[in-house]
Protein backbone atom coordinates (compact mmCIF):
# COMPACT_ATOMS: atom_id res chain seq x y z
CA UNK A 1 0.00 0.00 0.00
CA UNK A 2 2.75 2.67 0.86
CA UNK A 3 4.66 1.59 -2.29
CA UNK A 4 1.72 2.07 -4.32
CA UNK A 5 1.06 5.96 -2.51
CA UNK A 6 4.92 6.57 -3.21
CA UNK A 7 4.32 5.38 -6.57
CA UNK A 8 1.39 7.15 -7.82
CA UNK A 9 3.50 10.92 -6.18
CA UNK A 10 6.33 10.21 -8.19
CA UNK A 11 3.78 9.90 -11.09
CA UNK A 12 2.11 12.86 -10.40
CA UNK A 13 5.11 15.38 -9.94
CA UNK A 14 7.32 13.36 -12.61
CA UNK A 15 4.05 14.50 -15.27
CA UNK A 16 2.58 17.56 -13.88
CA UNK A 17 6.44 19.28 -12.72
CA UNK A 18 9.53 17.55 -14.39
CA UNK A 19 8.00 16.83 -17.83
CA UNK A 20 7.11 20.14 -18.67
CA UNK A 21 10.26 21.69 -16.98
CA UNK A 22 12.64 19.28 -18.81
CA UNK A 23 10.30 20.20 -22.02
CA UNK A 24 11.48 23.83 -21.79
CA UNK A 25 14.63 23.02 -21.99
CA UNK A 26 14.62 20.78 -24.64
CA UNK A 27 12.37 22.53 -26.57
CA UNK A 28 15.01 25.48 -26.38
CA UNK A 29 17.76 24.01 -28.12
CA UNK A 30 15.57 21.84 -31.15
CA UNK A 31 17.41 24.27 -33.55
CA UNK A 32 20.71 23.92 -31.68
CA UNK A 33 22.64 26.47 -29.60
CA UNK A 34 22.49 29.23 -33.01
CA UNK A 35 18.39 28.81 -32.37
CA UNK A 36 18.54 29.82 -28.91
CA UNK A 37 20.93 32.75 -29.20
CA UNK A 38 18.88 33.94 -32.57
CA UNK A 39 15.90 33.71 -30.33
CA UNK A 40 17.30 35.97 -27.16
CA UNK A 41 19.55 37.90 -29.41
CA UNK A 42 16.60 39.71 -31.32
CA UNK A 43 16.53 43.26 -30.18
CA UNK A 44 12.97 42.70 -28.65
CA UNK A 45 14.00 39.97 -26.59
CA UNK A 46 17.06 42.13 -25.27
CA UNK A 47 14.76 44.86 -24.66
CA UNK A 48 11.89 42.69 -23.04
CA UNK A 49 14.32 41.17 -20.72
CA UNK A 50 15.57 44.88 -19.61
CA UNK A 51 12.17 45.75 -18.67
CA UNK A 52 11.89 42.90 -16.71
CA UNK A 53 14.95 43.33 -14.48
CA UNK A 54 13.99 46.89 -14.11
CA UNK A 55 9.93 46.31 -12.58
CA UNK A 56 11.76 43.64 -10.49
CA UNK A 57 14.53 45.52 -8.93
CA UNK A 58 12.07 48.80 -8.17
CA UNK A 59 9.32 46.63 -7.40
CA UNK A 60 11.39 44.61 -4.84
CA UNK A 61 12.95 47.76 -3.38
CA UNK A 62 9.84 49.67 -2.63
CA UNK A 63 7.50 46.29 -1.93
CA UNK A 64 10.58 45.36 0.63
CA UNK A 65 10.29 48.49 2.07
CA UNK A 66 6.91 49.51 2.64
CA UNK A 67 6.20 46.11 3.58
CA UNK A 68 8.47 45.74 6.34
CA UNK A 69 7.13 48.89 7.88
CA UNK A 70 3.88 47.98 7.03
CA UNK A 71 4.13 44.83 9.43
CA UNK A 72 5.40 46.56 11.92
CA UNK A 73 2.82 49.11 11.94
CA UNK A 74 -0.06 46.19 12.05
CA UNK A 75 1.70 44.46 14.71
CA UNK A 76 2.84 47.03 16.96
CA UNK A 77 1.54 50.16 16.52
CA UNK A 78 -0.94 51.11 19.26
CA UNK A 79 -1.65 54.14 17.24
CA UNK A 80 -4.25 52.43 15.32
CA UNK A 81 -7.25 50.77 17.30
CA UNK A 82 -8.03 47.15 17.48
CA UNK A 83 -10.76 47.18 15.07
CA UNK A 84 -9.06 48.94 12.79
CA UNK A 85 -6.02 47.04 12.59
CA UNK A 86 -8.15 43.81 12.28
CA UNK A 87 -10.04 45.45 8.87
CA UNK A 88 -6.43 46.19 7.40
CA UNK A 89 -4.80 42.83 8.38
CA UNK A 90 -7.79 41.23 6.11
CA UNK A 91 -7.67 44.62 3.44
CA UNK A 92 -3.60 42.98 2.69
CA UNK A 93 -4.79 39.91 1.69
CA UNK A 94 -7.15 41.02 -0.93
CA UNK A 95 -4.39 41.39 -4.06
CA UNK A 96 -4.73 37.45 -3.69
CA UNK A 97 -7.96 37.52 -4.54
CA UNK A 98 -8.13 39.38 -7.00
CA UNK A 99 -7.23 38.41 -10.88
CA UNK A 100 -4.26 39.76 -12.00
CA UNK A 101 -6.14 41.14 -15.21
CA UNK A 102 -8.72 43.10 -13.08
CA UNK A 103 -5.88 44.33 -10.86
CA UNK A 104 -4.54 45.63 -14.44
CA UNK A 105 -8.37 47.35 -15.39
CA UNK A 106 -8.34 49.16 -11.96
CA UNK A 107 -5.18 50.66 -12.76
CA UNK A 108 -6.01 51.71 -16.50
CA UNK A 109 -9.67 52.99 -14.95
CA UNK A 110 -8.02 54.96 -12.22
CA UNK A 111 -5.05 56.20 -14.29
CA UNK A 112 -5.62 55.92 -17.82
CA UNK A 113 -6.04 58.42 -20.13
CA UNK A 114 -9.39 58.99 -20.12
CA UNK A 115 -9.84 59.52 -16.08
CA UNK A 116 -9.50 62.43 -14.33
CA UNK A 117 -5.90 61.38 -12.49
CA UNK A 118 -4.38 60.31 -15.52
CA UNK A 119 -5.40 62.98 -17.69
CA UNK A 120 -3.62 65.52 -15.03
CA UNK A 121 -0.30 63.19 -14.98
CA UNK A 122 -0.80 63.31 -18.91
CA UNK A 123 -0.71 67.21 -18.92
CA UNK A 124 2.38 67.73 -16.20
CA UNK A 125 4.13 64.96 -18.97
CA UNK A 126 3.88 61.85 -16.77
CA UNK A 127 2.86 58.85 -18.69
CA UNK A 128 1.59 56.61 -16.56
CA UNK A 129 -0.62 53.87 -18.29
CA UNK A 130 1.17 52.17 -21.56
CA UNK A 131 4.48 53.19 -19.61
CA UNK A 132 7.44 52.20 -16.87
CA UNK A 133 5.33 53.23 -13.86
CA UNK A 134 2.05 51.87 -14.67
CA UNK A 135 3.68 48.79 -15.07
CA UNK A 136 5.71 49.13 -11.82
CA UNK A 137 2.21 49.76 -9.83
CA UNK A 138 0.44 46.95 -11.64
CA UNK A 139 3.38 45.06 -9.93
CA UNK A 140 3.33 46.67 -6.95
CA UNK A 141 0.00 45.35 -6.11
CA UNK A 142 -0.01 42.29 -7.38
CA UNK A 143 3.18 41.55 -5.01
CA UNK A 144 1.99 43.85 -1.88
CA UNK A 145 0.68 40.78 0.36
CA UNK A 146 3.76 38.57 0.03
CA UNK A 147 6.29 40.48 2.52
CA UNK A 148 4.05 41.76 5.13
CA UNK A 149 2.53 37.96 5.62
CA UNK A 150 6.07 36.94 5.64
CA UNK A 151 6.96 39.36 8.47
CA UNK A 152 3.86 39.60 10.24
CA UNK A 153 4.05 35.97 12.23
CA UNK A 154 7.83 36.55 13.26
CA UNK A 155 6.82 39.77 15.21
CA UNK A 156 4.23 38.51 16.59
CA UNK A 157 6.09 35.25 18.04
CA UNK A 158 9.05 37.13 19.20
CA UNK A 159 6.64 39.62 21.16
CA UNK A 160 7.69 43.26 21.70
CA UNK A 161 9.11 42.62 25.30
CA UNK A 162 12.66 43.20 24.12
CA UNK A 163 12.15 46.04 22.19
CA UNK A 164 10.51 47.65 25.28
CA UNK A 165 13.44 46.35 27.32
CA UNK A 166 15.49 48.42 24.69
CA UNK A 167 13.43 51.28 24.29
CA UNK A 168 13.51 51.90 28.57
CA UNK A 169 17.15 51.44 28.21
CA UNK A 170 17.13 54.49 25.87
CA UNK A 171 18.15 53.12 22.82
CA UNK A 172 16.10 55.10 19.59
CA UNK A 173 13.72 53.67 17.55
CA UNK A 174 16.34 53.24 14.48
CA UNK A 175 18.48 51.56 17.17
CA UNK A 176 16.21 49.29 18.25
CA UNK A 177 14.96 48.14 14.91
CA UNK A 178 18.60 47.50 13.59
CA UNK A 179 19.76 45.70 16.74
CA UNK A 180 16.82 44.35 18.13
CA UNK A 181 14.11 43.71 15.71
CA UNK A 182 15.96 43.39 12.56
CA UNK A 183 18.03 40.18 13.46
CA UNK A 184 14.89 37.88 14.46
CA UNK A 185 12.68 39.20 11.27
CA UNK A 186 16.35 38.89 8.95
CA UNK A 187 15.28 35.63 7.22
CA UNK A 188 11.82 36.13 7.28
CA UNK A 189 12.52 39.67 5.19
CA UNK A 190 14.47 37.42 2.73
CA UNK A 191 12.33 35.09 1.70
CA UNK A 192 9.96 38.20 1.37
CA UNK A 193 12.31 38.89 -0.68
CA UNK A 194 12.52 36.00 -3.47
CA UNK A 195 9.10 35.53 -3.29
CA UNK A 196 8.90 39.41 -4.78
CA UNK A 197 11.24 38.99 -7.14
CA UNK A 198 9.66 35.68 -8.55
CA UNK A 199 6.41 36.96 -8.29
CA UNK A 200 7.48 39.93 -10.17
CA UNK A 201 9.60 38.24 -12.38
CA UNK A 202 6.66 36.43 -13.52
CA UNK A 203 3.96 38.42 -13.48
CA UNK A 204 1.61 38.69 -16.88
CA UNK A 205 -1.94 39.54 -16.92
CA UNK A 206 -1.76 42.81 -14.54
CA UNK A 207 1.21 43.95 -16.95
CA UNK A 208 -0.21 42.97 -20.07
CA UNK A 209 -3.41 44.75 -19.52
CA UNK A 210 -1.43 47.76 -18.08
CA UNK A 211 1.50 48.12 -20.64
CA UNK A 212 -0.19 47.93 -23.49
CA UNK A 213 2.42 45.03 -24.74
CA UNK A 214 4.14 47.96 -27.36
CA UNK A 215 7.38 45.95 -28.49
CA UNK A 216 10.64 47.49 -27.67
CA UNK A 217 9.11 50.02 -25.50
CA UNK A 218 6.75 48.33 -23.03
CA UNK A 219 7.25 44.28 -23.46
CA UNK A 220 8.28 42.56 -20.46
CA UNK A 221 9.61 38.64 -20.97
CA UNK A 222 6.14 37.28 -19.86
CA UNK A 223 4.39 39.48 -22.54
CA UNK A 224 7.17 38.39 -25.45
CA UNK A 225 6.41 35.19 -24.56
CA UNK A 226 3.08 35.80 -24.90
CA UNK A 227 3.60 37.29 -28.04
CA UNK A 228 5.76 35.17 -29.64
CA UNK A 229 3.05 32.32 -28.89
CA UNK A 230 0.33 34.39 -30.40
CA UNK A 231 2.49 34.80 -33.57
CA UNK A 232 3.44 30.59 -33.72
CA UNK A 233 6.77 31.59 -33.19
CA UNK A 234 7.38 28.94 -30.76
CA UNK A 235 11.26 28.33 -30.71
CA UNK A 236 11.28 32.15 -29.78
CA UNK A 237 9.03 32.10 -26.95
CA UNK A 238 10.62 29.01 -25.77
CA UNK A 239 14.45 30.60 -25.43
CA UNK A 240 12.95 33.53 -23.58
CA UNK A 241 10.57 31.29 -21.47
CA UNK A 242 13.95 29.11 -21.01
CA UNK A 243 15.88 32.34 -19.13
CA UNK A 244 12.35 32.92 -17.14
CA UNK A 245 12.37 29.21 -16.04
CA UNK A 246 16.16 29.32 -15.63
CA UNK A 247 15.50 32.23 -13.20
CA UNK A 248 12.41 30.71 -11.16
CA UNK A 249 14.49 26.93 -10.78
CA UNK A 250 17.35 29.70 -8.81
CA UNK A 251 14.86 31.39 -7.06
CA UNK A 252 13.64 27.87 -5.95
CA UNK A 253 16.63 26.80 -4.70
CA UNK A 254 17.26 30.18 -2.75
CA UNK A 255 13.32 29.72 -1.13
CA UNK A 256 14.58 26.33 0.40
CA UNK A 257 18.03 27.81 1.98
CA UNK A 258 16.40 30.81 3.14
CA UNK A 259 13.22 28.20 4.50
CA UNK A 260 16.06 26.28 6.38
CA UNK A 261 17.81 29.43 7.90
CA UNK A 262 14.66 30.96 9.22
CA UNK A 263 13.11 27.29 10.66
CA UNK A 264 16.50 27.83 12.71
CA UNK A 265 16.59 31.07 13.67
CA UNK B 1 12.85 69.27 23.40
CA UNK B 2 14.13 70.30 19.75
CA UNK B 3 15.20 66.83 19.09
CA UNK B 4 11.98 65.43 20.86
CA UNK B 5 9.85 67.67 18.58
CA UNK B 6 11.45 66.05 15.12
CA UNK B 7 11.78 63.02 16.15
CA UNK B 8 7.44 62.92 16.84
CA UNK B 9 7.26 64.92 12.65
CA UNK B 10 9.44 62.49 11.21
CA UNK B 11 7.34 59.27 13.08
CA UNK B 12 4.05 60.94 12.28
CA UNK B 13 5.12 61.57 8.44
CA UNK B 14 6.32 57.59 8.60
CA UNK B 15 3.06 56.55 9.58
CA UNK B 16 1.22 59.11 7.33
CA UNK B 17 3.30 57.65 3.72
CA UNK B 18 2.45 53.86 5.23
CA UNK B 19 -1.26 54.19 5.25
CA UNK B 20 -1.66 56.88 2.64
CA UNK B 21 0.63 54.26 0.09
CA UNK B 22 -1.93 50.71 1.37
CA UNK B 23 -5.32 53.03 1.05
CA UNK B 24 -3.46 54.22 -2.41
CA UNK B 25 -2.48 50.84 -4.13
CA UNK B 26 -4.88 48.50 -2.54
CA UNK B 27 -8.37 50.26 -1.31
CA UNK B 28 -8.69 52.95 -3.69
CA UNK B 29 -8.63 50.56 -7.02
CA UNK B 30 -10.89 48.27 -5.54
CA UNK B 31 -13.44 50.84 -4.69
CA UNK B 32 -12.84 52.32 -8.17
CA UNK B 33 -13.76 49.58 -9.87
CA UNK B 34 -16.58 48.96 -8.01
CA UNK B 35 -18.15 52.44 -8.55
CA UNK B 36 -17.18 52.58 -12.50
CA UNK B 37 -19.16 49.43 -12.75
CA UNK B 38 -22.13 50.72 -11.13
CA UNK B 39 -21.60 54.40 -12.18
CA UNK B 40 -24.86 54.72 -14.74
CA UNK B 41 -26.93 52.73 -12.69
CA UNK B 42 -27.50 48.90 -12.68
CA UNK B 43 -28.95 49.38 -15.95
CA UNK B 44 -26.05 49.04 -17.67
CA UNK B 45 -24.50 46.83 -15.61
CA UNK B 46 -27.04 44.65 -15.74
CA UNK B 47 -26.61 44.28 -19.79
CA UNK B 48 -22.99 44.17 -19.46
CA UNK B 49 -23.51 40.93 -17.19
CA UNK B 50 -26.51 39.43 -18.85
CA UNK B 51 -24.33 39.37 -22.53
CA UNK B 52 -24.91 35.61 -23.39
CA UNK B 53 -20.86 35.41 -23.80
CA UNK B 54 -20.34 37.36 -20.53
CA UNK B 55 -22.22 34.76 -18.18
CA UNK B 56 -21.31 32.05 -20.43
CA UNK B 57 -17.91 32.77 -19.73
CA UNK B 58 -18.15 32.99 -16.22
CA UNK B 59 -20.22 29.91 -15.38
CA UNK B 60 -17.52 28.33 -17.83
CA UNK B 61 -14.71 29.51 -15.23
CA UNK B 62 -16.07 28.50 -12.36
CA UNK B 63 -16.89 24.97 -13.50
CA UNK B 64 -13.82 24.59 -14.39
CA UNK B 65 -12.06 25.75 -11.54
CA UNK B 66 -14.58 23.34 -9.25
CA UNK B 67 -13.30 20.21 -11.51
CA UNK B 68 -9.27 21.72 -11.14
CA UNK B 69 -10.49 21.95 -7.31
CA UNK B 70 -11.32 18.54 -7.19
CA UNK B 71 -8.53 17.16 -8.76
CA UNK B 72 -6.22 18.94 -6.62
CA UNK B 73 -8.05 18.50 -3.61
CA UNK B 74 -7.24 14.43 -4.05
CA UNK B 75 -3.82 14.90 -5.23
CA UNK B 76 -2.79 17.05 -2.98
CA UNK B 77 -4.11 15.16 0.15
CA UNK B 78 -2.28 12.35 -1.09
CA UNK B 79 0.64 14.12 -1.80
CA UNK B 80 0.54 16.18 1.19
CA UNK B 81 0.27 12.50 2.90
CA UNK B 82 3.12 10.49 1.48
CA UNK B 83 5.21 13.46 2.21
CA UNK B 84 5.21 13.69 5.90
CA UNK B 85 4.75 10.25 6.55
CA UNK B 86 6.53 8.55 4.65
CA UNK B 87 10.57 8.37 4.36
CA UNK B 88 11.79 7.36 1.04
CA UNK B 89 14.37 8.17 -1.50
CA UNK B 90 13.86 12.17 -2.82
CA UNK B 91 11.02 12.66 -0.48
CA UNK B 92 13.43 16.43 0.27
CA UNK B 93 13.46 17.34 -3.61
CA UNK B 94 9.86 16.42 -4.34
CA UNK B 95 9.03 18.30 -1.06
CA UNK B 96 11.29 21.24 -2.46
CA UNK B 97 8.99 21.04 -5.94
CA UNK B 98 6.38 21.30 -4.93
CA UNK B 99 6.65 25.22 -4.48
CA UNK B 100 7.83 25.40 -8.19
CA UNK B 101 4.10 26.47 -9.66
CA UNK B 102 4.66 29.59 -7.72
CA UNK B 103 7.80 29.97 -8.43
CA UNK B 104 7.64 29.84 -12.39
CA UNK B 105 6.13 32.49 -14.78
CA UNK B 106 2.28 31.66 -15.43
CA UNK B 107 2.79 32.47 -18.95
CA UNK B 108 5.93 29.66 -18.99
CA UNK B 109 3.54 27.45 -17.38
CA UNK B 110 1.17 27.79 -20.32
CA UNK B 111 3.87 27.49 -22.84
CA UNK B 112 4.98 23.82 -21.02
CA UNK B 113 1.51 22.40 -21.66
CA UNK B 114 1.08 24.09 -25.22
CA UNK B 115 4.05 22.12 -25.78
CA UNK B 116 3.77 19.32 -23.96
CA UNK B 117 0.07 18.50 -25.31
CA UNK B 118 0.12 20.89 -28.70
CA UNK B 119 -0.94 19.28 -31.45
CA UNK B 120 2.98 18.58 -33.16
CA UNK B 121 3.61 16.65 -30.09
CA UNK B 122 3.67 12.84 -28.77
CA UNK B 123 1.10 13.09 -26.13
CA UNK B 124 -0.84 15.70 -28.41
CA UNK B 125 -1.11 13.12 -31.23
CA UNK B 126 -1.68 10.15 -29.19
CA UNK B 127 -4.91 11.79 -27.72
CA UNK B 128 -5.94 12.84 -31.05
CA UNK B 129 -5.87 9.44 -32.49
CA UNK B 130 -8.00 8.07 -29.32
CA UNK B 131 -10.20 11.21 -30.70
CA UNK B 132 -9.33 13.24 -27.53
CA UNK B 133 -9.10 17.16 -27.86
CA UNK B 134 -6.71 18.56 -25.12
CA UNK B 135 -5.08 21.67 -26.64
CA UNK B 136 -7.91 25.04 -26.95
CA UNK B 137 -10.29 23.41 -25.47
CA UNK B 138 -11.81 22.58 -21.99
CA UNK B 139 -8.88 19.80 -20.83
CA UNK B 140 -5.80 22.26 -21.40
CA UNK B 141 -7.80 24.97 -19.36
CA UNK B 142 -8.31 22.59 -16.31
CA UNK B 143 -4.46 21.20 -16.82
CA UNK B 144 -3.50 24.56 -16.78
CA UNK B 145 -5.72 25.36 -13.25
CA UNK B 146 -4.75 22.07 -12.14
CA UNK B 147 -0.75 23.01 -12.43
CA UNK B 148 -1.13 26.94 -11.13
CA UNK B 149 -2.62 26.24 -7.91
CA UNK B 150 -0.94 22.55 -6.84
CA UNK B 151 0.59 23.72 -4.52
CA UNK B 152 -1.94 24.91 -2.19
CA UNK B 153 -3.89 22.14 -0.48
CA UNK B 154 -0.05 20.25 0.10
CA UNK B 155 0.85 23.18 1.76
CA UNK B 156 -2.38 23.58 3.75
CA UNK B 157 -2.53 20.24 4.88
CA UNK B 158 1.05 19.25 6.00
CA UNK B 159 1.49 21.43 8.81
CA UNK B 160 -1.86 19.67 9.98
CA UNK B 161 -0.63 16.57 9.61
CA UNK B 162 3.27 17.28 11.33
CA UNK B 163 1.06 18.78 14.39
CA UNK B 164 -0.99 16.01 14.69
CA UNK B 165 -0.78 13.67 17.55
CA UNK B 166 0.53 10.13 16.76
CA UNK B 167 -1.02 8.82 20.18
CA UNK B 168 -4.73 9.43 18.95
CA UNK B 169 -4.27 6.85 15.88
CA UNK B 170 -2.37 4.48 17.86
CA UNK B 171 -4.99 4.22 20.29
CA UNK B 172 -7.29 3.69 17.16
CA UNK B 173 -5.23 0.87 16.18
CA UNK B 174 -4.89 -0.53 19.57
CA UNK B 175 -8.88 -0.57 19.69
CA UNK B 176 -8.93 -2.65 17.01
CA UNK B 177 -9.90 -0.32 14.25
CA UNK B 178 -8.76 -0.92 10.94
CA UNK B 179 -6.43 1.07 8.23
CA UNK B 180 -9.09 2.67 6.58
CA UNK B 181 -11.47 2.95 9.49
CA UNK B 182 -8.70 5.13 11.24
CA UNK B 183 -7.98 6.77 8.58
CA UNK B 184 -11.47 7.79 7.96
CA UNK B 185 -12.19 8.54 11.75
CA UNK B 186 -8.97 9.90 13.24
CA UNK B 187 -6.95 11.20 10.55
CA UNK B 188 -9.17 12.77 7.99
CA UNK B 189 -11.11 15.20 10.38
CA UNK B 190 -8.21 16.64 11.80
CA UNK B 191 -6.80 17.36 7.88
CA UNK B 192 -10.33 18.59 6.91
CA UNK B 193 -9.53 22.17 7.63
CA UNK B 194 -6.28 22.40 6.20
CA UNK B 195 -7.70 21.10 2.90
CA UNK B 196 -11.00 23.07 3.08
CA UNK B 197 -8.70 26.48 3.59
CA UNK B 198 -6.47 24.85 0.69
CA UNK B 199 -9.47 24.05 -1.69
CA UNK B 200 -10.80 27.60 -1.72
CA UNK B 201 -7.66 28.75 -2.19
CA UNK B 202 -7.34 26.99 -5.25
CA UNK B 203 -10.44 27.98 -6.02
CA UNK B 204 -9.84 31.41 -6.06
CA UNK B 205 -6.85 31.66 -7.72
CA UNK B 206 -8.30 29.22 -10.38
CA UNK B 207 -11.04 32.02 -10.64
CA UNK B 208 -8.25 34.45 -10.99
CA UNK B 209 -5.88 32.57 -13.57
CA UNK B 210 -5.01 34.59 -17.01
CA UNK B 211 -1.23 33.79 -17.93
CA UNK B 212 -1.37 29.78 -18.15
CA UNK B 213 -4.98 29.87 -19.75
CA UNK B 214 -4.63 32.24 -22.23
CA UNK B 215 -2.16 30.50 -24.04
CA UNK B 216 -3.60 26.70 -24.41
CA UNK B 217 -7.63 27.65 -24.13
CA UNK B 218 -8.27 28.66 -27.75
CA UNK B 219 -10.24 31.45 -26.39
CA UNK B 220 -13.27 30.69 -28.35
CA UNK B 221 -16.11 32.77 -27.18
CA UNK B 222 -18.76 30.78 -25.30
CA UNK B 223 -17.20 27.65 -26.05
CA UNK B 224 -13.20 27.95 -24.33
CA UNK B 225 -13.51 31.42 -23.39
CA UNK B 226 -13.23 32.16 -19.32
CA UNK B 227 -14.05 35.14 -17.15
CA UNK B 228 -10.28 36.81 -17.40
CA UNK B 229 -9.98 36.20 -21.14
CA UNK B 230 -12.95 37.95 -21.63
CA UNK B 231 -12.31 40.98 -19.37
CA UNK B 232 -9.19 41.01 -21.15
CA UNK B 233 -10.62 40.76 -24.83
CA UNK B 234 -13.32 43.55 -23.14
CA UNK B 235 -9.97 45.79 -22.43
CA UNK B 236 -9.04 45.44 -25.77
CA UNK B 237 -11.98 46.25 -27.42
CA UNK B 238 -12.37 49.37 -25.66
CA UNK B 239 -15.00 48.38 -23.31
CA UNK B 240 -14.14 49.52 -20.13
CA UNK B 241 -17.57 49.13 -18.37
CA UNK B 242 -18.28 45.84 -19.61
CA UNK B 243 -14.61 44.48 -18.33
CA UNK B 244 -15.77 46.28 -14.82
CA UNK B 245 -19.18 44.52 -14.69
CA UNK B 246 -18.06 40.83 -15.29
CA UNK B 247 -14.69 41.68 -12.81
CA UNK B 248 -17.26 43.01 -10.23
CA UNK B 249 -19.05 39.83 -10.55
CA UNK B 250 -15.82 37.99 -10.19
CA UNK B 251 -14.26 40.26 -7.51
CA UNK B 252 -17.39 39.47 -5.50
CA UNK B 253 -17.11 36.01 -5.59
CA UNK B 254 -13.01 36.03 -4.44
CA UNK B 255 -13.75 38.19 -1.85
CA UNK B 256 -16.51 35.92 -0.27
CA UNK B 257 -14.01 32.69 -0.41
CA UNK B 258 -11.29 34.86 1.14
CA UNK B 259 -13.44 35.75 4.06
CA UNK B 260 -14.66 32.31 4.25
CA UNK B 261 -10.93 31.17 4.44
CA UNK B 262 -10.52 33.48 7.38
CA UNK B 263 -13.27 31.97 9.20
CA UNK B 264 -11.89 28.40 9.26
CA UNK B 265 -8.54 29.76 9.73
CA UNK B 266 -9.54 31.58 13.05
CA UNK B 267 -12.07 29.12 14.07
CA UNK B 268 -9.03 26.65 13.62
CA UNK B 269 -6.95 29.04 15.56
CA UNK B 270 -9.59 29.45 17.96
CA UNK B 271 -10.36 26.09 19.19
Amino acid sequence: MKKLWITLTYLVFILLLVVPIVKIFTGAWQEGWSGFIEALSRKQSLHALMMTGMIVVIVTAINTIFGVMLALYLVRATWLGRRLKQLLNSVVDLPFAVSPVIGGLMIVLMLGPSSIMGAFFEDIGFKVVYALPGMVLATLFVTFPLMVREVMPLLQEIGSQQEEAASTLGAYSWYTFWHVTWPSIRWGVIYGIVLTVARSLGEFGAVLVVSGNIMNKTQTATTLVYQDVENFNVTAANGVALVLAAFSVGLLLIMEWAKKRKEVH
Amino acid sequence: MNAIFRSRWWSFGFRTTIMLYFVLLIVLPIIGIYTQSFELGWQPFWDSVSDPLAWRSVLLTIRLSVIATVINVLLGTMIGWVLIRYRFPGRRLLNSLVDLPFALPTAVGGLMILLLLGPNSFAGGLAEKFGIEIVFHEPAIVIAMVFVTFPFVIRAVQPLLEELDKSEEEASYTLGASKSRTFFHVIFPSMLPGILSGAMLAFSRALAEFGAVVLVAGNIPGKTLIASVYIFGEIESDNPQGAAAVSVLLLTLSFIILWAVNLVQTRRLGK
